[in-house]
């Protein structure tokens, strides 16, 4: 309890860091809630193309004259699911693989992380676009290739922290007392590892949503799901008679990344708090 | 080798611990262009403990006294060279067999603020050797860690509390306490105290002192503070560069040193009685410890000695029975070596 009391204190020092949770805990009730509060299907006809915003609907119709409001509370759901899902699953891949590449480093290091660099000299968005265009696209086909083609940048720094604390004394006395690796690396060395990691994967899920909506964009996402991109790919043609149709997806993704990293930024300074007295 | 000096050799009884020609080389990866080195830590270390004992190994920092510790513990795998433990080859030793061994021989480290992991309570740091080796079952465990606490001199108190609540002197009673935990025999302390206040570092010898007559547990003392090593120990090896260069009885050492590097050593220490101090000569040793990756040719000790000859930088002198000890010198021996003043 007291370690999360001190947490928040040092989180609420920085003041833009508050703000992006806050504007966080928004959008994600936006997301959550907004499709029950508002049941309109967005991919429903519900009146003339092209309609104003704030005329007979919140934001306006689409070029096939379907609610963008609709389009906005479904697409954030959708959009958050798999920015946090493939981060989780990206972060779960390369602490696992960092952490073995680390800790036992050698022969096992050299494979693991000859492997990472393949994955990270292909371009990532390239590489999931190819990845999606493989695989049918679907939600969890776009989660997976986002997964793939984020986690080795988290298996770089778990490695990093791993091999700063294999050689600890506390991790020499836990080998000296005769523990068994796995628990040296999942109790001993993780808990000590994790804050830097936390804090990698949550600026990870603002990429991610990235990623989904530039994928949505090229029409390489779940056909049966609206996506904040989605809407940006189907709005690009008439962007000079009707501008608001891909500016308020645009501004919902913009805002969305922005808060995600303030708080990132916030984990960081509340986490590792000497690397703030630079 | 003269009667006198094979016991200082081997220890009292039978060794519980004997270290046999230890060599730890450690390669350092050259460029792309430059060949690939060896730091040359140990070279042919041999060295033994009986049960109950404390044997000191001091020398200055970089002698390879920490990495000693390392390979007896089988932290570091020894390039070669044998530990034996009860008479039995461990150096080998792997999987369960290593896990067995853990027990017998435990190691207290130098810095308490390291050793022990911040996110893990008293409690758990000292029940993890009961549960990872079945000493003790779940339930008897906090009973017994409570009990282990009060032998170090802490209470039950500090069972649920964290490291970063605990002074040094405490935390370093708190690894104590985990490493007495298995009921080991052989304890290698690196440097247990020099961390630690000068206040605090006589409570915890004096633990150490009682927990040895106690246990009978037999100590391998790594330090560089002589003034300590005299008080503690009842043998001590005198390191340079990786191999020994004097190993004698405390009582004897401490009435006179037969190496040049001992010497200066220990007219090093400081002395509590100022008048003492003042009439004591000093030896200040010129220059830096030589590179470990390319020791001095002939006698290691060659480039720093003030006795040195034409012979030390070609002829690598063995460690050889002197009266009553061991000696890595040409000239150990002879009479009125070493002077009392360098010349």
């Amino acid at each position: 309890m007291r370690r999360l009391a001190t947490f928040w204190l040092r989180y609420r020092r920085n003041r833009g860091a508050v703000a992006g949770a806050l504007a966080l805990a928004v959008i994600l009730a936006l997301a959550l809630l907004g499709p029950i509060l508002y049941p309109t299907d967005p991919f429903d006809m519900v009146g003339r193309p092209f309609s104003l915003p704030f005329d007979r609907f919140p934001l306006g119709t689409d070029v096939a004259g379907r609610d963008i409001l609709a389009g906005i509370l479904n697409g954030g759901r959708v959009s958050l699911l798999i920015g946090v899902l493939a981060s989780l699953s990206a972060t779960i891949i390369g602490v696992a693989l960092g952490a073995v590449a680390g800790y036992y480093g050698g022969r096992i290091d050299d494979l693991l992380m000859r492997t990472t660099e393949f994955f990270l000299c292909i371009p990532s968005f390239v590489l999931a676009v190819v990845l999606v265009a493989i695989f049918q696209p679907s939600v969890v086909t776009v989660t997976v290739a986002i997964a793939v083609v984020s986690w080795p940048s988290v298996a770089r720094l778990a490695r990093g922290e791993f091999i700063a604390h294999r050689d600890r004394e506390y991790v020499q006395g836990c080998r000296a007392i005769g523990m068994p690796d796995w628990e040296i690396i999942l109790l001993q060395i993780m808990p000590n590892a994790l804050p830097p990691i936390i804090v990698v994967s949550s600026l990870m899920v603002a990429t991610a949503i990235l990623t989904e909506s530039g994928l949505s964009f090229l029409g390489l996402g779940d056909p049966n799901l609206v996506s904040w991109g989605y809407m940006i790919g189907v709005a690009r043609t008439v962007l000079r008679t009707a501008w608001w149709m891909a500016a308020i997806p645009g501004v919902m993704i913009l805002l969305t990344v922005l808060a995600i990293n303030l708080v990132g930024e916030g984990l960081n300074d509340a986490l590792n708090p000497r690397l703030r007295k630079r | 080798m003269a009667d006198g000096a094979s016991r200082v050799a081997s220890a009292g009884g039978a060794p519980i611990l004997e270290v046999r020609e230890l060599v730890k080389h450690y390669p350092i990866r050259g460029g792309l262009f430059s060949p690939s080195q060896m730091v040359h830590a140990l070279d042919g270390v041999s060295l033994s403990v009986a049960r109950g004992e404390t044997l000191a190994v001091v020398g200055e920092s970089g002698c390879g006294k920490s990495t000693l510790a390392r390979c007896i513990i089988r932290l570091e795998q020894p390039t070669s060279g044998h530990i034996l433990l009860k008479g039995a080859d461990i150096t080998v030793l792997a999987g369960r067999p290593l896990r067995e061994l853990r027990r017998a021989l435990q190691i207290v480290f130098q810095d308490p603020y390291a050793s022990l992991n911040p996110r893990w309570s008293i409690a758990s740091l000292i029940g993890d050797p009961m549960r990872l080796h079945g000493l003790a079952a779940r339930g008897e465990r906090r009973g017994r860690v409570a009990s282990l606490l009060e032998t170090v001199g802490l209470g039950p108190e500090f069972m649920d509390r964290y490291p970063h609540e605990l002074s040094g002197g405490q935390r370093q009673r708190v690894a104590i306490a985990r490493a007495l935990a298995m009921q080991p025999e052989v304890i290698v302390c690196d440097e247990p105290v020099s961390a630690l206040d000068v206040s605090i570092q006589a409570q915890v010898i004096n633990l150490l002192k009682r927990l040895q007559r106690q246990f009978g547990i037999a100590y391998i003392f790594i330090s560089h503070d002589l003034s300590l090593v005299k008080h503690i120990s009842d043998r001590v090896a005198v390191m340079y560069l990786g191999q020994i260069v004097e190993l004698a009885e405390t009582r004897a050492a401490r009435r006179r040193v037969l190496h040049p590097y001992s010497q200066a050593l220990f007219s090093a220490a400081p002395v509590a009685d100022p008048q003492a101090a003042a009439a004591r000569k000093r030896i200040i040793l010129a220059g830096d410890v030589p590179s470990p990756i390319e020791p001095p040719s002939g006698c290691r000790f060659h480039t720093r000695c003030p006795y040195r000859q034409d012979r030390c930088a070609r002829e690598a002198p063995q460690l050889r029975a002197v009266e009553d000890r061991l000696v890595r010198c040409h000239f150990a021996g002879e009479p009125g070596f070493p002077p009392e003043v360098p010349a």
